[in-house]
């Protein structure tokens, strides 16, 4: 494995600097090398997009003048960072992977990206592709993964608090809205006095990411503190998810431990989220997942692939990543990491249908994702300031859920905050 | 090609030399000029090529920083908008720059005072004879090995607020559980503690050494007088060691003043905590860079940190100047007297 992964990276170093010898010698002749002979295509990637070398291998088979190099970032951050810093300077990869979260940022810069041909259009659910399309109509991201949500609860956890346990009961038991969604929190914590939900920010990341326009509108408007929505939300939060939940963020080391240690009853659940689960809670028994969301469907998360425009192989670089998010492929990449796909295609095909997932009771994920992804019926209008204005209201949640301050001051600061923008 | 000739063949020696009155003026060749330039020259050349890459790695950025700083700055694009100094303005009317400021401050104070203290104490028990000096001298210093990233990671882990190993022990023994996430004034110990570990073995190693080149004599002088261990410490290694301590405090100021690595790998988010309870000037730098993209934003408060060090930095130096008394007037004198016999 290190041995390879030296490999690619002397690999890579080479190409970069033959690549920079034939821009130097060759002047601005693009079309040189698309015309033919051996090129190299680099894929940048983070956490685990389920593109193994076996699957890239397919590719180079079937284009014996090609060379695929694939780097993985650690984590998206890392990827965001050394995004911005080179794109349009040159020196990205010619097959860039962008996480949803950071979407917007990029759209800003929707020119520098290279445009997919118009075969592929149609590929993917209209709100994904809507997402990935600019102000001039250019379709500039290939989407890869989504995240529809469901329910995952502990089945043994639910039947000791005398709630239904099995996978159907449970869908009829969560069947409503948010309010419905606490009401049975509260009926959860009378029974066991402890918490049912993992976290409350995952709660308000459940809400907003089901209202169209959250913190601003497509003309500029910012709407972030005078939204009802947003302040119902917070509302709802601060004063049914807090106390029922066992911590406000997630992903720290505490939250860490306590999933390990089976502590969570309940935690809201995209695709993604199920290996998580089970990565990090390997030993604890009793998880499953309900076909059920609150208030309707929800997304959360997904990525896409973007081919910078100032790239060596443009051509052959969009070609690569039409052929990395064809339903085909991500098909196999969800069997490899469990990313759910985003093609209409795929999501209708027999493998998707049924897909089980052993350690979630052998629940039919394919089939309960399939559904969730049908329920999502509002695609936020996420714009580049939409992170900023997020980050900032979880941290207004946690500073209530702390006893830093309490509802309504911490909600001012949050006002003070966004107009300080 | 005359003039040459005219020159006396022994100021070829000492070319330096001022010429005699009434003696023909000398011109020298070009020889004789380029050695002049070499011996003029030559510590300038020699000394150029940290000037040189000062130049570029430190008053370019600088400079460049201060010209960003008063722009709409698009890090992708590369251009930028001039706006003049209204992101001063922001920094300054914004309260977390005020709560980054406090909490540098206190994280420096909790941090800066009790490791000069325990340095002082443990240099002070390996000046002593003590069995294996090389190996506890070596130990000492090995956290500062390790990187600072680790040891953040670490000890993070250690002040979790539920599943921590401090707030475990606590809790076994029947003590309340400490808010390590939550109350700023437990996260900056929590941070300071990190600082700490790393940082009190290399003081205590300069503290040391300062001790090892203080004279025997004197302690030996004052064992005959009477004087205990303690009545030693005070009146001889503290004193001896003023210079060296100001070093230490002046270079842990400007560490606390920069402190990035702990309080940013504090948490997952590495924000400063929901309400900017350990958020640090050069960590809200970061955010507003690197988290925001807002490069304009970033370079204000770049430079308004520069001044504030260059402002500790005076603070410091008038401190130094009252406390090092008998080296800092002594030096003084002496320039004056020998510019009076010159004169």
């Amino acid at each position: 494995m290190l041995s390879r992964r030296t490999k690619a990276i002397a690999a890579l170093a080479g190409a970069a600097s033959f690549a920079l010898i034939a821009t130097g010698c060759a002047a601005s002749d693009d079309s040189a090398s698309d015309d033919g002979g051996p090129i190299e295509l680099t894929v940048a990637t983070f956490n685990n997009f389920g593109y193994t070398d076996e699957l890239l291998q397919e590719y180079m088979d079937e284009h014996p003048d090609v060379t695929i190099v694939h780097n993985v970032a650690a984590e998206s951050g890392d990827a965001r960072a050394n995004y911005f810093q080179k794109l349009g300077k040159g020196g990205l990869a010619d097959v860039e992977a962008v996480e949803i979260d950071w979407f917007a940022e990029a759209m800003q810069y929707s020119d520098l990206l290279a445009e997919a041909p118009d075969s592929v259009k149609g590929r993917w659910l209209d709100w994904k592709e809507a997402a990935a399309t600019d102000a001039d109509g250019r379709l500039i991201g290939f989407g890869t993964d989504i995240g529809p949500q469901g329910i995952c609860y502990r089945s043994d956890l639910f039947e000791a608090a005398g709630l239904p346990s099995d996978r159907e009961g449970v869908a009829d038991l969560f069947d409503g809205d948010w309010e419905h969604f606490l009401d049975v929190a509260d009926q959860y914590r009378e029974a066991t006095g402890k918490p049912m939900i993992d976290s409350a920010n995952s709660v308000l990341q459940g809400i907003v990411n089901q209202i169209e326009y959250t913190y601003t509108e497509p003309d500029g408007t910012v709407i972030a503190t005078e939204n009802p929505e947003i302040a119902d939300a917070y509302q709802l939060v601060t004063e049914r998810a807090i106390p029922n939940s066992a911590y406000s963020g997630q992903w720290s080391d505490d939250w860490f431990a306590s999933m390990a240690n089976g502590e969570f009853a309940t935690m809201l659940c995209p695709g993604w989220m199920l290996g998580v689960i089970s990565g990090s809670a390997a030993d604890v028994e009793g998880w499953d997942v309900a076909d059920v969301f609150p208030n309707g469907g929800g997304n959360w998360g997904g990525s896409y692939l973007t081919v910078p425009a100032d790239g060596e192989n443009v051509e052959a670089a969009l070609e690569l990543a039409d052929w990395l998010t064809s339903p085909e492929t991500q098909m196999k990449a969800f069997a490899n990491a469990g990313t759910f796909p985003s093609q209409l295609d795929a999501l209708e095909s027999d493998e998707l249908a049924s897909a089980t997932n052993e350690y979630f009771n052998d629940a039919p994920s394919g089939e309960i994702l399939s559904n969730r992804a049908a329920a999502v019926s509002v695609a936020p209008y996420k714009d580049a300031d939409y992170f900023k204005y997020h980050d900032a209201l979880q941290n207004a949640v946690n500073r209530v859920f702390d006893g830093a301050e309490d509802q309504q001051s911490s909600w001012n600061t949050w006002v003070a905050e966004v107009e300080a923008f | 090609m005359t003039t040459t000739q005219t020159r006396p063949p022994a100021s070829a020696t000492e070319p330096a030399a001022a010429p005699p009155a009434g003696r023909p003026v000398r011109v020298l060749g070009f020889r004789q000029n380029l050695s002049r330039w070499d011996l003029k020259l030559s510590p300038y050349l020699y000394i150029s090529p940290f000037f040189i890459m000062f130049a570029v790695v430190g008053l370019f950025p600088i400079g460049y920083t201060a010209v960003i700083s008063l722009m709409d700055w698009d890090l992708v694009r590369n251009s930028g908008e001039f706006i003049g100094f209204g992101q001063y303005v922001w920094i300054l009317q914004n309260p977390q720059f005020w709560t980054a400021l406090r909490n540098t401050f206190s994280i420096f104070l909790l941090s800066s005072v009790p490791q000069l203290i325990v340095a002082i104490f443990i240099a002070a028990m390996l000046d002593r004879n003590i069995r294996g000096k090389t190996f506890w001298r070596m130990s000492v210093l090995v956290p500062f090995v390790m990187a600072p990233v680790a040891v953040a990671l670490i000890f993070s882990n250690m002040f979790g607020d539920v599943h921590g190993l401090v707030n475990g022990i606590l809790t076994d023994i029947g003590l309340p559980a400490v808010p390590w996430h939550k109350d700023p004034f437990w996260s900056h110990v929590a941070i300071a503690t990190m600082v700490n570990f790393r940082w009190t073995g290399y003081n205590t190693l300069i503290l040391l050494a300062a001790m090892q080149a203080i004279p025997r004599d004197y302690y030996e002088a004052a064992t005959v007088d009477g004087a205990g261990a303690f009545r030693q410490f005070t009146s001889i290694t503290l004193p001896s060691l003023k210079a060296t301590l100001i070093f230490v405090i002046i270079t842990s100021t400007i560490g606390g003043l920069q402190i990035f690595d702990e309080p940013r790998m504090f948490d997952n988010t590495g924000e400063g905590g929901p309400a900017q309870q350990w958020l640090t000037i050069t960590l809200f730098l970061y955010n507003i860079g690197w988290g925001e993209w807002n490069f304009g934003r970033a370079a204000a408060l770049a430079w308004i940190l520069f001044l504030i060090i260059i402002l500790i930095g005076l603070i410091n130096l008038a401190v130094t100047r009252t406390l090092v008394r008998d080296e800092g007037i002594r030096a003084p004198k002496a320039r004056k007297k020998q510019k009076g016999v010159r004169a």
